[in-house]
């Protein structure tokens, strides 16, 4: 199924990634040297006149990212995606590295509360955005609903889907505490487990929804 | 140094006594009917907060100050000789600190490892890959298997022959069997060529010390002991020298044994760099170069005489695992039904397509779909029902049971039945008999630790790949020192620890263990040395049950497991603990069955899967949750392979032409039906624990009970798998 399916009805609008379009006729030059875009949300707004591009790499620049409430400081190159900045130059590895294309959802973090796989976000495009990762939703001593529920339910094998896993039914549940097995497969159907835990899934977003049986 | 014990063994219904020899120091194995606090009770996984919260740290997620990150440089042809291999490119790109020329300059794969680089970023890595100069000879290649096997294929290794030597097995007369039977069928069935996708790539953290001398290595593999062996041998250092680390690893399934390439790629370059380096497998390289289950071509005959018993079995197999060996899939027709007249043989076929590897229940899965649905075709002809036609012909009074568990839990009667829907959906049903040897072997040694503040540790030299290994051993321990399992923290994944086997052919379970009950029994044994003065009794008239050390015969004379622990005269005791051979007990082999039903669009072919039940015996079942996970697992993955997975080749260019996630169809969530899962508790008296493994045998007849089902829906035999639609439309003839 389509991502775009499940785009949750977030009360903050995601805005720049919709928004993301490069400049036609920026310069041979400068495209190939590096990225020439409209800049993020909030930069846009407050420092760029109309019509001035902002023009970043190929070296590393500085950005700022909100990841889990806190505004952190990195440099990087334009072509490090979000979910390499995370794990490379935050140190947080929750967030896995699997198909690096977009077809298995380990690397699912939230944008805006919205579900992406961050192996498919550059990092410089999640400037003005919340981030929130597997760290961010909770911790193994104050672990957050749906976290608690697949470990009761043993949601997990190799564990190594598990990250992405969470993040994609934390999502669904959020945007529908009461959602039905259907829409937890739906919402599942873009996360591969090779260990096949789905079954396990669908009983611990059941039980995570308040459902009574988590039989899926 | 033995004692004799006589031990009540079976399962329901059909229990007996059995008398054993077992060393003195060996706990009694449980029973049929024993009664146990912890043990068979759903317990979450001991890991699983760390796993939920993206905490738990694999191979991919360790860093190291100063660490590099090391890429592979591939042949991107199938068949070829390197002439020169110019490596200056790299070495002058800044940021790179070590390139190294890989061994072999005979290529016979695309995707073979050529060169490696490690550089401070891994964009650098790859940019510096691309700087390197290979001046190749390219040579003929050969891919599909019935090319390979003429004579005048490009040969794949020099001058040796591409058909490798035929392995034969035979008892009775086939021929007279097909002979005197009353029916007979005959037909071929093929299956896939089908890859682990591990999700964590294959791939390894090395680092040295400053002297060269000791080598510490993370990496994701399913037995830290033989990367230990491995990389000793190569770098002529003591084992001791070598540390081998897997605390977490995301997925094996059978491809990750051994120094596989990347890992010795990562030590190498560590050492040439003299700074840690980190080699983690793309997507595309693990899909081309890490292994996978050989595909198969399976020419089947049976034959039944009037009173539905089987007089023939005749297996004629082929297979191919590129480069690698181990295609057989004769394993099933050998032992799963009971025929006078089997005959088998297996033909390993070489082509230039990356290597196989084992791979969960290597051959079974193959070799039992081929079996079943042969079986199926004979029942049909032979106008018997499919389910009575497998009772006579199985002697397994186990499986026997079971299959009348997993009717009954299916609804076999009321859903095997002729009358089908006029529609273009059509449901049809299937069985398939599973059949696995789970036993565990000897070698493994386990240590228990108590701590003055009354926690307990083992630790075993094993690994956990998914199955739920930390948690089975807290269980154990648990159980045997009377202790809730939170108390118990399991510590494996090191060659620090005592040695265990790698964690393949089902067997962490069983083989682990047994020695974890043999330690916790020891350190009881100590604890209650400590605990008798205090009681006023002898040790061996003391127990240890709900946290506490008790007197048997009066469980008030009691004292708190922690005020034992706190007269530990240091700071900790331990004990250590052995697994023994096996003792024979009650029976060794296991049995299990699996019930499918699907739904076959006859438009479109498209094959949907709704209901499975599987019944399943692993001897003692420790922790029901993870169980369940695994059978899950087991069958979920067997559906992928019936319906979805084909590693597919270009024969023109030789390479792999679906090495991504997104064209190497997966079974998603969308595709899992409702899986019923049954375990039938045997007590084997095998070993102190009675445990068997289970990943395989849950995995061994899905694929066959879904191959069964699409027959019994269509009423003809789809016998290529994957049952793409285009082959179930070309099955009805619509092709």
């Amino acid at each position: 199924m389509n991502r775009d399916d499940r785009t949750p009805k977030s009360p903050r609008k995601p805005h720049a990634i919709s928004r993301r379009s490069f400049i036609k006729g920026a310069g041979a030059v400068a495209a190939a040297a590096g990225l020439v875009r409209v800049g993020p949300a909030q930069a846009e707004e407050k420092t760029l006149p109309p019509g001035v591009v902002e023009k970043l790499g190929p070296e590393a620049a500085t950005i700022e990212l909100n990841i889990n409430g806190k505004l952190a400081k990195l440099e990087i190159e334009p072509r490090v995606t979000l979910l390499r900045a995370l794990r490379e130059h935050l140190g947080l590895t929750g967030t896995k590295l699997v198909c690096d294309r977009g077809a298995c959802g380990a690397c699912t973090v939230h944008l805006d509360g919205k579900p992406v796989t961050s192996c498919m976000v550059l990092a410089i495009d999640a400037r003005g955005h919340d981030v929130t990762t597997i760290e961010g939703l909770g911790t193994p001593t104050n672990m957050h609903p749906v976290q608690e529920a697949f470990v009761e339910a043993d949601a997990q094998q190799c564990g190594f889907c598990t990250p992405g896993m969470v993040m994609s039914v934390a999502a669904a549940l959020e945007r529908n505490p009461a959602a039905t097995v259907e829409q937890i497969k739906h919402a599942t159907a873009g996360n591969t487990c090779r260990c096949g835990t789905y079954p396990h899934v669908f009983a611990a977003a059941l039980k995570a929804a308040g459902h009574a049986s988590g039989n899926a | 140094m033995s004692r004799r014990v006589t031990l009540n063994l079976g399962f329901q219904g059909n229990t007996r006594d059995v008398t054993i020899d077992i060393p003195n120091d060996e706990p009694t194995p449980w029973q049929w009917g024993e009664r146990l606090a912890v043990v068979g009770k759903p317990t979450p996984r001991v890991d699983g907060p760390l796993k939920a919260t993206g905490a738990a740290h694999y191979t991919y997620d360790i860093e190291l100050p100063g660490m590099l990150y090391g890429a592979i440089l591939r042949s991107p042809w199938p068949h070829a000789r390197i002439r020169d291999l110019d490596l200056s490119g790299a070495q002058n790109l800044a940021g790179v600190r070590a390139v190294l020329a890989l061994d072999d300059r005979e290529i016979r794969f695309a995707g073979q490892e050529v060169a490696a680089v490690a550089a401070i970023s891994s964009d650098i890595a790859a940019d510096a890959l691309k700087l390197i100069k290979v001046d190749y000879e390219t040579q003929p290649f050969v891919i599909d298997m019935d090319d390979a096997a003429k004579d005048s294929a490009p040969r794949v290794f020099g001058g040796g022959s591409n058909v490798g030597r035929t392995s034969s097995s035979s008892i009775g007369d086939v021929l007279k069997g097909l002979e005197v039977a009353a029916s007979t069928i005959e037909a071929t069935y093929t299956t896939a060529v089908q890859t682990h996708v591990c999700l964590e790539t294959h791939g390894a953290v090395a680092s040295f010390n400053a002297a060269g001398d000791q080598l510490t290595v993370w990496c994701s593999t399913q037995g830290v002991f033989s990367v230990r062996d491995d990389l000793a041998v190569y770098f002529s250092l003591p084992p001791d020298n070598v540390r081998v680390i897997c605390e977490y690893l995301g997925g094996g399934f059978g491809s990750k044994f051994g120094a596989t390439p990347e890992i010795m790629a990562a030590a190498r370059l560590a050492r040439a760099a003299g700074v840690p380096v980190k080699v983690m497998l793309p997507r595309g390289d693990e899909s081309r170069s890490t292994g996978n289950r050989p595909n198969s071509e399976q020419k089947v005959k049976l034959g039944v005489d009037r009173d539905g018993k089987l007089t023939a079995i005749d297996l004629v197999q082929r297979g191919s695992g590129g480069i690698g060996g181990g295609a057989g899939s004769a394993g099933p027709f050998k032992s799963v039904y009971r025929c006078a007249n089997i005959r088998t043989q297996e033909t390993n076929i070489y082509t230039n397509a990356g290597p196989s590897s084992p791979m969960r229940a290597p051959g079974w899965p193959q070799g039992c779909f081929a079996l079943e649905l042969a079986m199926d075709e004979m029942a049909r002809k032979a106008g018997i029902d499919r389910l009575e036609f497998r009772r006579r012909n199985s002697d397994n009074p186990v499986r026997a049971a079971e299959y009348e568990i997993g009717a009954r839990a299916f609804g076999w009667a009321e859903k095997n039945e002729p009358a089908k829907s006029g529609g273009p959906i059509k449901r049809g049903v299937g069985v398939a008999s599973a059949e696995w040897h789970a036993v565990g072997v000897s070698g493994p040694e386990a240590q228990a630790i108590a701590h003055r503040d009354g926690t307990v540790e083992v630790r075993v030299g094993t690994q956990d790949i998914g199955t739920g290994t930390r948690t089975v051993l807290a269980i154990v321990a648990a159980e045997e020192l009377g202790l809730p399992v939170n108390r118990v923290k399991s510590e494996i994944g090191d060659t620090r620890f005592l040695f265990s086997v790698p964690s393949g052919g089902s067997l962490s379970a069983p083989s682990n263990s047994p020695a974890v009950r043999q330690a916790a029994a020891h350190l009881k044994d100590k604890l209650f040395r400590i605990a008798a003065p205090i009681l006023g009794a002898e040790p061996g008239d003391l127990e240890a049950a709900d946290e506490k050390i008790r007197v048997r015969t009066n469980p008030s004379r009691a004292i708190s497991f922690n005020d034992v622990c706190k007269r530990i005269p240091g700071d900790s005791i331990s004990a250590q603990g052995e697994r023994v051979p096996n003792y024979g007990g009650f029976r060794d082999d296991q049995a299990g069955c699996q019930f499918a039903e699907v739904e076959v669009d006859t438009e479109t072919g498209i094959v949907r899967v709704t209901h499975v039940v599987a019944v399943h015996d692993a001897g003692r079942i420790v922790d029901p949750l993870t169980a369940r996970s695994q059978v899950n697992g087991g069958i979920l993955m067997g559906i992928g392979f019936a319906l979805f997975e084909n590693r597919r080749m270009d024969p023109a260019l030789g390479i792999m032409v679906n090495p991504t996630m997104d064209d190497y169809k997966l079974l998603g969530a969308l595709d899992v039906p409702q899986i019923d899962v049954t375990f039938f508790e045997v007590a084997n008296g095998i070993t102190n624990t009675g445990v068997m493994g289970l990943g395989e045998v849950a995995h061994v007849a899905s694929t066959a009970a879904v191959a069964c089902a699409v027959y019994d829906a269509l009423g003809v035999p789809v016998r290529s798998i994957p049952m793409t639609p285009d082959r179930v439309l070309a099955a009805l003839g619509h092709a």
